[in-house]
Order: structure tokens, then C-alpha cells, then sequence
């Protein structure tokens, strides 16, 4: 017997093959020339744009869209990729809502604002799909960096440095590279494989060696790569997750989210993962509405986002919170997970509810309980032990505007390092800078 | 509920809609579809002299220019006269005025340039019971190379003598279409009143190329590579054909000169402005060519609404209001002195106004850090290029400076009085007039 949504427990196959397939194709599909005409029509090609300053990579937007309305998306294309390489990823999973497409005046006039990240994807898809790479290599500069972790940051970096002419050796503790483009962002926002093509065709740029399943800490010392390279880069993300404090956090069926998340992107067949009938997702930022709506797609019955806050301070955006409701997620807010209830595995969620003083919040005493299979842990990750001799700021590795970490020739960027939003587009932005710092650096 | 009917040239018709000689107007099943449809008349496709008749490309003959989501704005066309015989043509009319008799009916003729080609299609017209003719002198391509539509339009004394034979050899009201592609119409426009025209209209077409293919270097609409000019028309056409028909109605020598007009026109609101600046009816070709011929519905009740609002119980109301207000620009008054407003509440912050007028004119609005953006009195000329590519409607607007009140920009205080070029201290015929 095929299982169902109502299946108790944790099981795999709750949807058929065709549901599967259904809830997990590209949300927002490429558009058609046509479309893609319609939505640059509507950009004013306003001076000195809001859009622009509100992306962290600085696309020049407006003249982008002027490129694709002019039928060259090809152009538009290099426009993007100047500034972002990633761009085909950031047009996929940018929170558009809160950074370019807010500041579109169409946004403030109409509030509808220009569909600048569809329009971006419309650009870069057209390029990638002819196979074109639209840099080249500058002159051999005979200067050699390592750059630690191939997420955002670390691919970012390792192109604009190997367009400068440098070579970049990457060292990747992972069989695959792509850090949470690859491992943690929703599937439906990177559908078909785009996150393995992406960095393949990064790659093409040349001067990348790549080495996979080198770990920095495991037989890999910063001191060895400082002495051996020119300069050092580390984009190694934030590997460790936040402890619950919550009684019984121990139980089967209590995990990462972000564990989860990086089973069902490298799964090969979704009807084969397991998950709960009843699910709570305890967090409320962007990987908390991840995991909700996916164990939702993957055929969960009932799924709970449980927040300690209200919703205007969750992570997500109001238009993810939209996205989770709208797939049948339940938002609860104010209350703050006490125990795990079960016998070996957990059965039972207690919480109590919670209210937000000065600062903190404070338990009203009254708690309740929830039926639970599975409970994903989302509350935020965190630097794993770094290496010795960098100061950290708060729990991230302390750099200044160009990178610098405390160590001389050590840069930093992405998630792992302080300042910024663990945004995808924001490592980007910080590991092209580091990279053109580290140029300048090592030209002088 | 406004009185729509017209009365042009003692042609009655229900409202001023007329189709314009040209594809939706080349066949009984067109005409009888736009009648139904509530069209107030039709100048029947323009028909040629007995005998073979003329042949189409068999290619694409049209070109186009678009605006946002491949609205159609221009179109251009390489089509020749009807390529249908002329008895067909002829009893096709007689049925249909039959049928419709409170429609206008209206054929429009190009023949050979001599007397006995008109003498003999002229009795042959008034037999069908057509109300009236037009004379098509304006079509710029094919038919203009053998001597005929705008290369007569282009000559005005044939046009004085064509007309004079249509008048001498028939009883028909005759109204001569002129062709834009000259350089001052109101030459044309006399010479058809001077042979006895009863009416004018225009436009026609408009030379044009609308697009270069640039694989193959053909001019579009390409025909086995080549290309040849066209005609245009559409909603691109529609200030040309506007100013033509206000020189005409302005003219000391043609004013009074009924004038049908033609270019353009689109909605009810195209249609009034061409009523206010003279013309008894219009017509229209490529509006019905886009959207079918069911846009006359919307043109009669935005027409309708738009006259009770203003309290006109009929189209002779409005007919030729704006003309007094057509002069040159020698007589506008110097002393109407405005400044643009920039109102903050309803500014979307995209900066076109200022990087227009600081990049190409004069430098007059300022950007703050935060975008507000402000007009500098001191240095605005009023020219209302920031009005123009501003986005949202009447978020920048002209006001007009009180009498009395000082100029910034020029020192000078604006003056109760009247004053043109013509007596302005700079205008050196002025001041030799002193
Ligand atoms: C579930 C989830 C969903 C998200 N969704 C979005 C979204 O929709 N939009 C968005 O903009 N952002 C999203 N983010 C955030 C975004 O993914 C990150 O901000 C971004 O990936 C950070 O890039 P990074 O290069 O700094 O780190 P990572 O992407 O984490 O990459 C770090 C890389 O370093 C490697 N590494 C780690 N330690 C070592 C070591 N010691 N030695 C060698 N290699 C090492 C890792 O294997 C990895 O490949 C999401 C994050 C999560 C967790
Ligand atoms: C395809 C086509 C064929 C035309 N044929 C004729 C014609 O045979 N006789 C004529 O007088 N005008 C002809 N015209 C011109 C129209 O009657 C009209 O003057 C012109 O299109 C401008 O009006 P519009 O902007 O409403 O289209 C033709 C126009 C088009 C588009
Ligand atoms: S009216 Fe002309 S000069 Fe005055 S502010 Fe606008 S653009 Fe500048």
C-alpha cells in the first residue's frame, strides 16, 4: 500500500510521481520573448535608479531592461554578469520584494513593481543557454590565491580574481561545489539541475583549479595556504546550527533543517524521502519557510511554522510568508518550544506562549501541545570553529569594507563573514570585492 | 443624449463615422458588415477606369511600427487601387446604398488624367445612387507612378482641372482627398476649390519606410528582397494630418470649405478633435484595419458622453471651435509667463524630469540625497519638457504666473498686456514699424 499524507509517522511516497513533480517545478518559469517585451516596457529607465542602489551587486537594471527591449538579452545578459556572476542564481532566489523590486518606483506608484528578477533570469537564461561566456581571462599575472568554500562567495571571487589574470586554486570540502545554491536553496527556485550548470559554466572562465573534499581544519591549515599562496580567501559559510535548549531536542525526528534541505536537493527521487504526517518547522527566517513548504510539497499533512516573534519580525519577507500560507503552511507566532515529548522518537511538541518585551520575551505560563513526527530546527546557523587567530565579531569572522580579515593576506566574505545579509546576492557582492582587493593588493 | 447625425454637403448620416476608401471599404460583404456594425458611411474603395483591372503585389504589402505590447501605431501600405472589376464594384454599390439608404455612400475614383476617362466612369457612378464622390489624388505609391492619385495631388492645377470636370459631368457632390506629401497644403486645397471641389478631406498616406530588415537590407514590407516606399497611417499620422486640416481651415481663401477629416483617428476623442479644428465628418481606415469594426461603438458613446458633458446638443455645436485658436507663432502673447510645478505627493521619484532638463535643457530642477526633486524658478523657461516625459499624469503641471508677480529667470515683472513677437523690442521689423 502506497502511503498517503495521512500516514502516520515518517514516510516516504506520500504523493504520487506526477504530484511530485507538479510541486516541485520551477515557481516562476522562464518567460516567453513576448512577455519578457511586455514586463521591460513597463521599466521608466529612471535616472540614477532606486533599483540599483537597493541590489547589493549594483546591476545597472534599467539599462538591462533597455537591452531586452531592444531585443538583446544577450547584452543584457553581460550587463548583469559584470556586476554579479551568479546573476542567473540571484534572478532565482533574490527576495526581490525587499531589495530591487521594492525600490522600483512602479512599486511606489502602482505597487506593482517592474518584474526585474524574472526580466534578469529572461537575460541570463537566454545566454547560458547558448553556451556563452561572455569574459575572458586577463594576461597570466603568476600570482596564486586560495580561495576556501565554492559557495556564492567563494565562485564569485574566484572568477573576478581569475579575470584579472591570477590563478585560483578552490578548495571545496564537499563532493560538489555551489555551497547552498547547490545544497540549501528551495528546489523549486533553482529547478533542472541550474545550480551544478551554473558553476559549470562559471568555470569556463579558466584559471580555476578545483579541489574537492579539501576541508579547511581537516588536513588543510590556513597557516600552510597563507605561506604557500599569494593571498587567501575564505567564503566558507556558516557550517554549524544553533542549539534549541529545548527539552527532550535529542529525540528521533528532531533535526537540521538545513540537513533536511540538503537530502531532498541531492535526492535523485523525492517519492523516496521520508517525512512526518506532522511536521513542525521551529524558526522564521528563510530556511524555516524552506523547510515548511517543502515537507508541505513533499506530501506532509499538516506543517507548522513556529516563531517566538511576531511576523514583522520573522527573517522571511512577507511575500515568503505568503508563499508558505498559500501552500498550506499554519504561521504561529509568540510561542517558544519547551519540550519534545516522545518515547525515543518524538509524538509531541509543548510550547508556550510568549510575549515580546524590551528587548526579550517573557513565557505567560501558558503552554499547549502539538502532534509532531518531525521537527525541523531552523533557528539560524552558525560559524563552525574557525580557524585560530582571526577575530571574530559577534559570532562571524570580523572583516573591514574590502575583506580583511584580521590576518595579513586573509580575506573573507559571504555568509561567514560579519556585516551584510546571508543573502546569496550579498556573498556574491563581497567575494567580487575581495577579489578586486586582493588584485589591488597584489599589484602594488 | 447628443444628436450624432451630420450633414456634410447635404449627405446625411447617423453619426460622422465614415470608413476611408481603402481595404475595409473594397467589398459588398465589408460595407454591409460595417454598416451593420453602426458605421455612418463609407467612401467605397477607390475604383478604377473600365478594362483590366490593376494587380496587387503578391506579397506582403503591409509594414508597421509598434509601441508597448505591439500596439500598432504606424502602418504603412504598398497596396494599389481596387483590383476588382468595375461592373463587380459598381453593383455591389447600387445593392448596398439600396439597402442602407441613411448611410452615406461615398466612391472614391482615380482615373487617367483626361476628360474622357472621367467623363466616361462619372454617369456610371451616379447611376449606382452613390451620394457623392472623392476623388483620390493622394495615394503615394504605384498608382502615382503612372500618372495618377499623388502626382496629380502634387500638381494643383490638375487638381483644379480634374475637378472641374467632375463638376461639369456630374450632379454629384464632389469632395477631393488631398495628399499630405507636398509641402503646404493649402495650395492643393484652393485648386480643388477653385475647380468647384464641394469638400476636401485628407489625408492620405504619407510616403514612408517603416523598417529595414537587417539580415537581408530589404526595406519592410519586402518583396523578394526589394522594397518600396508606402503609405502611412495610423495613430502616427494623426498630428500631420491634424496641422493640414487646420491650415485649410484657417485659410482666408478655403476657410468655410467643408473639410472631411482623415488620419489617425483612433477613439470618439481623435475623432472631436479633428470636429473642433473643422471637419463635418471622419474617416477612418486603420483603426478599423487593428480592432474590427466594432471600435465605432466606443467612438459614438465616448463622442456622445463627452458632448452632454459639455452641454453640445449637436456635432455643428463643436464643429471648428479650436480653429480661431490655430495662429502662427508670431501672434502667441510673450507675456503668458509659466513655471513647472513638481507636486511631491504624487512624485514617483524616477528622476526623468531632472535628467531631462539637466542633460538637455536648463538645468532647472534640482535632486536632493533623498530624491525629492524641485523646480528652480530661477532658471526654468516653462518648456514643459518635464510635463512630457514625466510618467504620471499631471504630476507636473504649468502654472501660470500672476500679473504683477517677478520673473526669477528674467528680473522682469509679468505684464497685464498682450504682446507678440511682432512687437517685441528684439524683432528688428518692430522696431523699424516704430
Ligand atoms: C535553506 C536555505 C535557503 C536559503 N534561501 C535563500 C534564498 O532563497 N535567497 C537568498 O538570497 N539566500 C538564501 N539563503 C542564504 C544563502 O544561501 C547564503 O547567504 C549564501 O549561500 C551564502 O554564500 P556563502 O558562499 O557565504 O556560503 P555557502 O553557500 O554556505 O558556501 C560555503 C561553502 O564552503 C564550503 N565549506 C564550508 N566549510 C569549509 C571548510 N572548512 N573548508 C572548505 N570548504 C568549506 C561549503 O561546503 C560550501 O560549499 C538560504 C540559506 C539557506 C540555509
Ligand atoms: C491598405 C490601405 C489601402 C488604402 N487604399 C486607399 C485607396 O484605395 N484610396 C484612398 O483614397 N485611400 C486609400 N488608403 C488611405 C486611407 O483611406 C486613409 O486616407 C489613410 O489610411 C489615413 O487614415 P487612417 O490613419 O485612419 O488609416 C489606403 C490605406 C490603407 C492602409
Ligand atoms: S519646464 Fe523645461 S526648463 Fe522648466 S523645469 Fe521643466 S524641463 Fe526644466
Amino acid at each position: 500500500m502506497a502511503s498517503t499524507p495521512w500516514t502516520p509517522g515518517i514516510t516516504a511516497g506520500r504523493l504520487s510521481q506526477e504530484e511530485i513533480k507538479q510541486n516541485f517545478s520551477d515557481i516562476d518559469p522562464l518567460f516567453e520573448p513576448h512577455e519578457a517585451a511586455v514586463a521591460a516596457d513597463r521599466c521608466y529607465f529612471c535616472y540614477d535608479a532606486p533599483c540599483i542602489t537597493a541590489c547589493p551587486t549594483a546591476i545597472d537594471i534599467p539599462l538591462f531592461i533597455r537591452q531586452i527591449q531592444t531585443g538583446t538579452p544577450e547584452a543584457a545578459a553581460k550587463t548583469i554578469l559584470d556586476q554579479n556572476i551568479l546573476g542567473g542564481m540571484c534572478a532565482r532566489v533574490c527576495p526581490t520584494e525587499t531589495l530591487c523590486e521594492e525600490a522600483c518606483v512602479r512599486e511606489a506608484a502602482e505597487g506593482k513593481p517592474v518584474e526585474i528578477g524574472r526580466l534578469q533570469r529572461y537575460a541570463t537564461d537566454t545566454l547560458m543557454a547558448a553556451s556563452v561566456h561572455p569574459f575572458e581571462r586577463g594576461p597570466e599575472t603568476g600570482k596564486t590565491i586560495a580561495v576556501v568554500g565554492a559557495g556564492p562567495a567563494g565562485l564569485a571571487c574566484a572568477h573576478r580574481l581569475a579575470m584579472r589574470g591570477h590563478s585560483v586554486t578552490l578548495f571545496e570540502a564537499k563532493e560538489k561545489l555551489g555551497g547552498l545554491n547547490e545544497y540549501g536553496i528551495a528546489a523549486y527556485k533553482t529547478a533542472g539541475g541550474f545550480a551544478e550548470r551554473e558553476v559549470d559554466w562559471l568555470l569556463q572562465i579558466g584559471g580555476i583549479t578545483v579541489e574537492y573534499g579539501r576541508k579547511l581544519g581537516s588536513g588543510l591549515e590556513l597557516g600552510t595556504l597563507t605561506s604557500e599562496y599569494d593571498a587567501v580567501f575564505l567564503g566558507v559559510g556558516l557550517g554549524a546550527v544553533n542549539a534549541l535548549r529545548a527539552e527532550g531536542e535529542d529525540k528521533d525526528g528532531v533535526q537540521d533543517a538545513v540537513a533536511f534541505i540538503a537530502d531532498l536537493r541531492q535526492s535523485d527521487d523525492l517519492t523516496k524521502l521520508p517525512i512526518g504526517r506532522n511536521v513542525i518547522v521551529i524558526g522564521g527566517g528563510m530556511t524555516a519557510v524552506d523547510a515548511a513548504v517543502q515537507s508541505k510539497l513533499l506530501g506532509a499533512e499538516n506543517v507548522t511554522i513556529a516563531y517566538r516573534r511576531g511576523r514583522d519580525r520573522m527573517g522571511a519577507s512577507g511575500h515568503e510568508q505568503d508563499h508558505a500560507t498559500s501552500a498550506g503552511v499554519r504561521l504561529l507566532t509568540h510561542v517558544v518550544l519547551r519540550q519534545v515529548i516522545g518515547n525515543g522518537a518524538v509524538r509531541e511538541a509543548e510550547f508556550e506562549y510568549v510575549t515580546e518585551t524590551d528587548g526579550g520575551l517573557a513565557g505567560t505560563g501558558e503552554t499547549f501541545r502539538l502532534p509532531a513526527d518531525q521537527i525541523f530546527k531552523a533557528i539560524g546557523q552558525t560559524l563552525e570553529a574557525g580557524p585560530e587567530g582571526l577575530t571574530l565579531q559577534g559570532n562571524k569572522i570580523a572583516v573591514d569594507e574590502n575583506g580583511r580579515t584580521s590576518i595579513d593576506g586573509v580575506w573573507a566574505g559571504g555568509d561567514c563573514a560579519a556585516g551584510g545579509d546571508d543573502l546569496t546576492v550579498t556573498a556574491v557582492a563581497e567575494g567580487r570585492d575581495a577579489a578586486e582587493d586582493i588584485h589591488r593588493a597584489l599589484s602594488q | 443624449m447628443a444628436d450624432l447625425t451630420t450633414d456634410f454637403l447635404g449627405i446625411k448620416s447617423p453619426n460622422p463615422f465614415w470608413l476611408a476608401s481603402a481595404p475595409p471599404t473594397d467589398k459588398e460583404y465589408n460595407v454591409r458588415r460595417a454598416f451593420e456594425a453602426g458605421w455612418g458611411g463609407v467612401v467605397w474603395k477607390t475604383l478604377g477606369s473600365e478594362g483590366p483591372p490593376v494587380v496587387n503585389v503578391n506579397g506582403p504589402r503591409y509594414g508597421a511600427i509598434y509601441g508597448a505590447d505591439r500596439r500598432l501605431l504606424g502602418l504603412n501600405n504598398i497596396e494599389l487601387i481596387t483590383d476588382r472589376p468595375l461592373e463587380v464594384n459598381l453593383r455591389e454599390i447600387k445593392t448596398v446604398k439600396r439597402d442602407y439608404p441613411d448611410r452615406a455612400m461615398i466612391v472614391s475614383l482615380m482615373v487617367p488624367c483626361e476628360e474622357e476617362a472621367w467623363k466616361a466612369i462619372l454617369p456610371r457612378v451616379e447611376d449606382t445612387g452613390a451620394d457623392g464622390i472623392e476623388l483620390n489624388f493622394g495615394c503615394p505609391h504605384g498608382m502615382s507612378e503612372r500618372g495618377m492619385g499623388s502626382a496629380v495631388g502634387q500638381v494643383p492645377e490638375y487638381i483644379e482641372m480634374v475637378t472641374r470636370w467632375c463638376k461639369q459631368h456630374s450632379r454629384m457632390p464632389v469632395i477631393v482627398k488631398l495628399t499630405p506629401n507636398i509641402t503646404d497644403v493649402r495650395y492643393p486645397a484652393r485648386a480643388a476649390k477653385a475647380g468647384g471641389a464641394d469638400a476636401v478631406s485628407l489625408i492620405n498616406t504619407i510616403s514612408s519606410i517603416t523598417s529595414v530588415n537587417l539580415d537581408d537590407f530589404s526595406p519592410e514590407p519586402s518583396i523578394d528582397g526589394k522594397g518600396s516606399h508606402g503609405g502611412y497611417c495610423g495613430p502616427a499620422v494623426k498630428p500631420i494630418a491634424m496641422n493640414m486640416v487646420a491650415e485649410i481651415a484657417r485659410d482666408p481663401e478655403t476657410h468655410g470649405l467643408p473639410i472631411s477629416g482623415i488620419g489617425g483617428i483612433t477613439t470618439w476623442r481623435d475623432a472631436a478633435e479633428f470636429i473642433s479644428l473643422g471637419c463635418g465628418t471622419v474617416q477612418v481606415c486603420t483603426a478599423a484595419m487593428t480592432y474590427g469594426f466594432k471600435v465605432v461603438e466606443e467612438m459614438k458613446s465616448g463622442l456622445s458622453q463627452w458632448m452632454d458633458e459639455k452641454g453640445y446638443a449637436r456635432i455643428d455645436d463643436f464643429m471648428g471651435r479650436a480653429v480661431p485658436n490655430v495662429t502662427d507663432w508670431q501672434y502667441l502673447n510673450l507675456n503668458y509667463v509659466t513655471k513647472a510645478r513638481i507636486d511631491q505627493d504624487s512624485c514617483i521619484k524616477c528622476g526623468r524630469c531632472y535628467v531631462a532638463c539637466e542633460d538637455t535643457s536648463h538645468q532647472a530642477i534640482s535632486m536632493s540625497p533623498d530624491r525629492v526633486f524641485e523646480v528652480i524658478d530661477e532658471e526654468c523657461v516653462a518648456c514643459n519638457l518635464c510635463v512630457n516625459v514625466c510618467p504620471v499624469e499631471d504630476c507636473i503641471t504649468m502654472e501660470k504666473m500672476q500679473v504683477g508677480q517677478v520673473d526669477p529667470r528674467t528680473g522682469k515683472t509679468v505684464e497685464p498686456d498682450y504682446a507678440n513677437w511682432t512687437m517685441h523690442p528684439n524683432n528688428p521689423s518692430s522696431q523699424a514699424a516704430e
